[in-house]
């Protein structure tokens, strides 16, 4: 279990990592705001609680890989990144920004602890898989995490990748699906089901747990326990709400998908995350 | 563009009922209006654009004539290998449309940039690729595209560019049509860049040199005479284009050019052979890539042509 303190202490980086990303969002008007606060909670768990790497040796043969394939939502990725200290939080000022540093989708490399480059969606889980399957080859003991969206759920990659992991029995993948309910262009049950979600996973050899995909503690708790099981990879099927603590009217709804805060929802949201 | 797409569609649906449109889970603030009149011959494939692809074959061969919709790259180069087999290969009635022509989506980084679609669909038979530069043309596009019974891409870029037509009446498919006649230099170019080579035929007038602008909305099929006459007589041939600089615009003018044995000099100008490592917006993204109006005369003028 764990301790009370360092609960308020993932919680305020959660705050904080909502305020950067509310932010870059506000200055550089940019679309996806939504999915990066729905991802907020299983980001800082990862990042502050799971994940062994270290900021100063972002590129340490031995450390954890997260691969954050639902790279629209790179703002989450990067306020975490900046928080957890692998580059100055004044970078966070030239997203999306000509001359900027931060690409609106992860790029490797742009900064410091961006393992891939993604955008396109459904690529994340093949290459995570890979990244896993190495690690068992060179029997290295990191751990690969790969962050997911329901949306790329509907891609065929996702799922081959899905059946190869199974088969190769990955059980140093870790994937956790930012299960928000909401895509592109419509709910997710109305576009492309993807119930019965768990059932599928399961069916592809591998281990699901399913996740209030913000409540701090289980999350931290669920992601302590990996691999579920010693033969099979693992999934987290994370519940969330797309806009997670950003402008009220945002939560639930697919505008956050694609407009900024104006300038007095900006303000007020500022003042309440405080 | 993406409004000129969508209105044109609309007014063809009303008229054909064998039309559908099928998106890639796109069309956020653009496609409501559509599929509330349409509710039936509108589907959201959801992020799939290989099936939506397949799946539109099926409905070609079955009568329909889908129109499928996405970002450039995921609607021409995840499914490459389904337009290549299940539409061109079997010459079936489908209707690819690319939004985020070159650097529309300046910031997003390169996995959204459309820079080598054109080199790779026009290898494959039986495409028709239209590349539109204002919205006459995409109504122009449209209206073709509907009477070509195969497959047919339209390339789009995001913003809104301002007419150069009244109206379509002088247009044809395959030849490019001359928005403006000098006898010094002809310029090819295609898409929203085409309204960049306007603006260097102004600064090119301002050192007395009198340039042809051609607006290559079909990119093809590719009618060779129209070119070969446009480009015989002139001192200096160029290509510009939102493309990379091989396989594009300028590749199809050297290929005009080397199989009618002319000699003319050709200055193609198009996105360098690699991924641009700055980000920036759509001006800022061509400014560095040599696209914008300074840097074209910049090239032009290094090169000495017309001294
Ligand atoms: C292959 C591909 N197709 C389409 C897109 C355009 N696109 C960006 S985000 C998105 C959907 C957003 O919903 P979801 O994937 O569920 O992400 P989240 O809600 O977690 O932000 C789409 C269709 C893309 N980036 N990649």
């Amino acid at each position: 279990m764990i301790k009370e303190v360092e609960l308020n202490d993932l919680e305020t980086h959660a705050k904080n990592i909502r305020r950067e990303i509310l932010t870059m969002s506000y200055n550089a008007q940019s679309a996806h705001t939504g999915g990066a606060l729905s991802c907020v909670e299983i980001l800082v768990a990862l990042y502050f609680k799971i994940l062994q790497i270290d900021p100063l040796k972002p590129l340490d043969a031995d450390r954890d890989r997260l691969i954050f394939s639902k790279a629209h939502d790179a703002k989450a990725l990067y306020a975490v990144l900046a928080e957890k200290g692998f580059f100055a939080k004044g970078l966070l000022e030239g997203y999306e920004k000509t001359g900027g540093k931060l690409p609106g989708h992860s790029t490797r490399n742009c900064v410091p602890g961006v393992e891939v480059s993604a955008g396109s969606l459904g690529h994340g889980l093949s290459m995570a898989a890979g990244v896993a399957y190495a690690g068992k080859m060179d029997n290295k003991s990191y751990k690969t995490f790969a962050v997911l969206s329901d949306g790329e759920c509907d891609e065929g990659s996702t799922w081959e990748a899905a059946l190869w992991s199974g088969h190769h029995k990955l059980e140093n993948l870790t994937a956790v699906v930012d299960y928000n309910k909401l895509q592109g262009f419509g709910l997710t049950k109305d576009v492309l089901d993807l119930e019965p979600f768990a059932d599928k996973w399961t069916a592809f050899g591998w281990c699901v747990e399913e996740v209030d995909g913000h409540n701090m503690e289980d999350l931290v708790s669920l992601f302590s326990s990996t691999p579920f099981k010693s033969d099979k990879p693992s999934i987290i099927i994370a519940h969330t709400i797309k806009g997670k603590g950003g402008i009220p009217k945002y939560e639930n709804e697919m505008s956050s998908q694609y407009y900024p805060p104006t300038k007095e929802e900006f303000e007020e949201i500022m003042e309440n995350l405080r | 563009m993406r409004k000129a797409f969508i209105n044109s569609l609309t007014t063809i649906s009303e008229n054909d009922n064998r039309v559908m449109l099928l998106t890639g889970d796109l069309g956020f603030s653009v496609f409501e209006n559509y599929r509330e009149k349409f509710l039936d011959r509108f589907i959201n494939m959801g992020v799939a654009e290989i099936n939506m692809t397949g799946v539109a074959a099926g409905l070609a061969m079955s009568g329909k004539v889908p129109f499928i919709y996405s970002i450039i790259p995921f609607v021409t180069m995840r499914n490459y290998e389904q337009i290549r087999n299940d539409l061109c290969y079997q010459d079936v009635n489908v209707k690819i449309v690319g939004v985020g022509a070159g650097f529309s989506y300046g910031p997003y980084g390169h996995t959204h940039h459309g820079l080598e679609d054109i080199a790779i669909l026009r290898v494959l038979p039986n495409i028709t690729i239209f590349s539109p530069s204002d919205s006459v043309e995409v109504g122009f596009c449209m209206k073709k595209a509907m009477e070509i019974d195969g497959p047919v891409y339209i390339r789009l870029s995001r913003a809104e560019e301002k007419s150069l037509y009244e109206n379509d009446g002088e247009l044809m498919v395959g030849k490019g049509s001359v928005l403006k006649k000098g006898n010094d230099v002809v310029i090819f170019s295609t898409g929203a860049l085409v309204h960049t080579a306007l603006a260097v035929s102004g600064e090119l007038a301002k050192k007395g040199i009198e340039a042809t602008i051609v607006s290559v909305h079909t990119l093809k099929p590719f009618h060779i005479e129209t070119a070969e006459t446009l480009i015989k007589e002139k001192k200096y041939v160029i290509t510009i284009e939102e493309h990379s600089v091989i396989g594009g615009l300028g590749s199809i003018i050297a290929e005009v050019i080397a199989d009618a044995g002319l000699s003319v000099p050709l200055v193609r100008i198009g996105v360098p052979d690699r991924f641009t490592k700055e980000i920036g917006n759509q001006d800022h993204m061509r400014d560095v890539n040599g696209l914008s109006v300074d840097r074209i005369m910049r090239r032009i003028e290094e090169l000495g042509l017309f001294t």
